[in-house]
């Protein structure tokens, strides 16, 4: 079986691009000959028609594993570095995995009778590979606290969006995420990297955001993507000085005003834009003209195959670039019955525009009146001295709940002004806030944590 | 400063921000009277914690609201440090 219409990476790594490559902090592989390499211990062949747990270690072999996959296995599942362990064994039972692909002499869970194969970097020759079939791309969602939901996506549909960009755009553009590339939002970008036809720069976990933008930097890097968070956390840290990217992109949190704004001054030189994508519903749209929100215009049907509604405030996406379904025996349903998918983002039209308002499980109640965290964060991130900020509820005897709102404000902030700055911050909010959203108490933190999935943590969402 | 300065300063300062005029403070004013709505009360127990360290009213569940400003200083003063 060989349908000539079905593409595999393999397809986009020809030898015609020179001084193409793949890093980690450690080491660079060639993506010019790597279809002349195998990094596979066992023979590839085996493993074709099979699902696959691909659970490398790291990024650069998971990448180098999902470029000799694709096309070959019937299914993979991308395994991202923060999984349970307790929940392998249900995800592994889930997609009917026979195979393990890992770089771990002992994999992390009980491998019965499947087959493991082993990834590594020593490479060996390796006979050409056809693509024999559409490989289905298995991710997990994020942000659950209980066994997390497997999405199936085809290359096809993953890539979309990539190909309604154009690839004649970012010619030549080396990639580089604060993202994991096995989560949804790195993995759009190694496939921009490598469909088309650049190199890529991945993240390692842990390393000090100097290092890595130095890492940047000397990779050349062009592109460059991550979430508000991770882009506000590399304007706090002052190492943007030394990296000049051409391009910076925004997902996977709602990017506001300031953090463009902030984007925008330390990278005079770059296009930026704020994309809209998740695991579900891949990838929305990218709005490139340094405003917040969207154009109301983009409701509807548009011109790159994507439908958009909104309905009961949450934004619907029927497209090519949804994902298929969910796997497994019990799983629900992932579109409704005209194949749009429920983002579970809540949009508000002001004026020519929609804005994100929030998520609808993260809303918080105060005293019967709904509030989005977000509505108020965007609100305290426009004061020049804050660099990010977290609205949440706290129990009230009074009210049931009350808003409070946890601060870090930007680098060099003289201490001394923190009671004018805590009381411009609730002039701003009594001005465009109703009474009940405006926080009822601000604290000043040093710091607010991330979770691995580069969002900024919510402990009561 | 005192509890009950700390308590009238945190209501002034309130009272600025949600834009009411307080009365002259005073053991005997009604709390009804204070101008101060459930919200602006929420505020106020909810600083007052981060402040003095303490909630009386979510501490004991018996608590009975206070109904004067008096009564609301000494439901503070009343909780062992």
């Amino acid at each position: 079986m060989s349908p000539p219409d079905v593409l595999a990476l393999r397809e986009f790594l020809g030898p015609e691009l020179k001084g193409r490559t793949i890093s980690d902090a450690r080491h660079s592989v060639s993506l010019t000959d790597i279809l002349g390499h195998s990094r596979l211990t066992g023979d590839l062949r085996a493993l074709a028609g099979r699902s696959v747990l691909l659970a490398a270690s790291g990024q650069l072999e998971s990448a180098i594993a999902m470029i000799e996959l694709d096309g070959v296995v019937r299914r993979m599942l991308l395994c991202p570095p923060d999984l349970d362990p307790d929940h392998v064994q249900a995800l592994l039972a889930l997609a009917e995995i026979d195979a393990i692909v890992t770089d771990r002499p002992h994999p992390r869970c009980d491998a019965g009778t499947r087959l493991i194969v082993g990834v590594g970097l020593p490479e060996r020759a390796a006979m050409r590979c056809k693509t024999e079939r559409a490989t289905e791309w298995l991710m997990l969602t994020s942000g659950t606290s209980g066994l997390p939901k497997i999405v199936q996506h085809t290359l096809d549909g993953l890539a979309g969006a990539i190909a309604a960009d154009g690839a004649v755009r970012h010619r030549n553009a080396t990639w580089a995420t604060f993202y994991d590339i096995r989560r949804y939002g790195g993995l759009q970008i190694f496939l921009r990297a490598v469909i088309g036809g650049g190199s890529m720069v991945l993240s390692e976990p842990g390393e000090a955001i100097a290092d890595h933008v130095a890492r940047l930097s000397a990779g050349g890097v062009t592109h460059m993507s991550g979430t508000p968070s991770h882009w506000r956390k590399l304007l706090m840290s002052g190492a943007a000085t030394s990296f000049s990217p051409r391009y910076v992109r925004l997902s996977g949190e709602i990017a506001d005003q300031a953090v463009l704004d902030g984007l925008a001054r330390a990278f005079p030189d770059a296009s930026i834009g704020h994309a809209y994508a998740s695991t579900e519903a891949g990838v929305g749209f990218a709005v490139d003209d340094g405003r917040e929100g969207f154009p109301a215009d983009l409701i509807g049907p548009n011109r790159d195959g994507v439908e958009m509604k909104v309905v009961d405030g949450s934004l619907r996406i029927r497209s090519q670039r949804t994902a298929r379904s969910y796997v497994g025996a019990d799983a629900p349903p992932l579109a409704d019955a005209d194949g749009f998918v429920d983002t579970g983002d809540m949009v508000e039209l002001r004026g020519e525009r929609y804005h994100f308002v929030g998520r609808r499980g993260g809303i918080i109640n105060i005293g019967g009146l709904k509030v989005h965290p977000e509505e108020i964060e965007a609100v305290i991130n426009r004061h020049e001295s804050v660099r990010m900020s977290r609205a949440r509820s706290r129990k009230s005897p009074i009210t049931g709940a009350i808003v409070i709102a946890d601060i870090v404000l930007a680098d060099g902030t003289d201490a001394s002004r923190q009671e004018s700055i805590r009381t411009e911050i609730l002039a701003r909010c009594n001005d465009a806030l109703a009474a009940y959203k405006v926080p009822a108490v601000i604290r000043f933190v040093d710091r607010l944590d991330v979770t691995a999935a580069g969002k900024l943590a919510r402990a009561d969402a | 400063m005192s509890v009950k300065l700390r308590i009238f300063s945190a209501m002034e300062q309130i009272a600025e921000e949600q834009k009411v005029t307080l009365p002259p403070l005073q053991d005997d004013l009604p709390l009804l009277d204070t101008g101060f709505d459930s919200l602006a009360f929420a505020i106020l127990v909810a600083r007052l914690e981060d402040d003095l360290g303490v909630d009386p009213f979510t501490i004991a569940e018996d608590a009975a609201f206070p109904s004067t400003v008096g009564e609301f200083v000494r439901a503070y003063e009343n909780v062992p440090a």
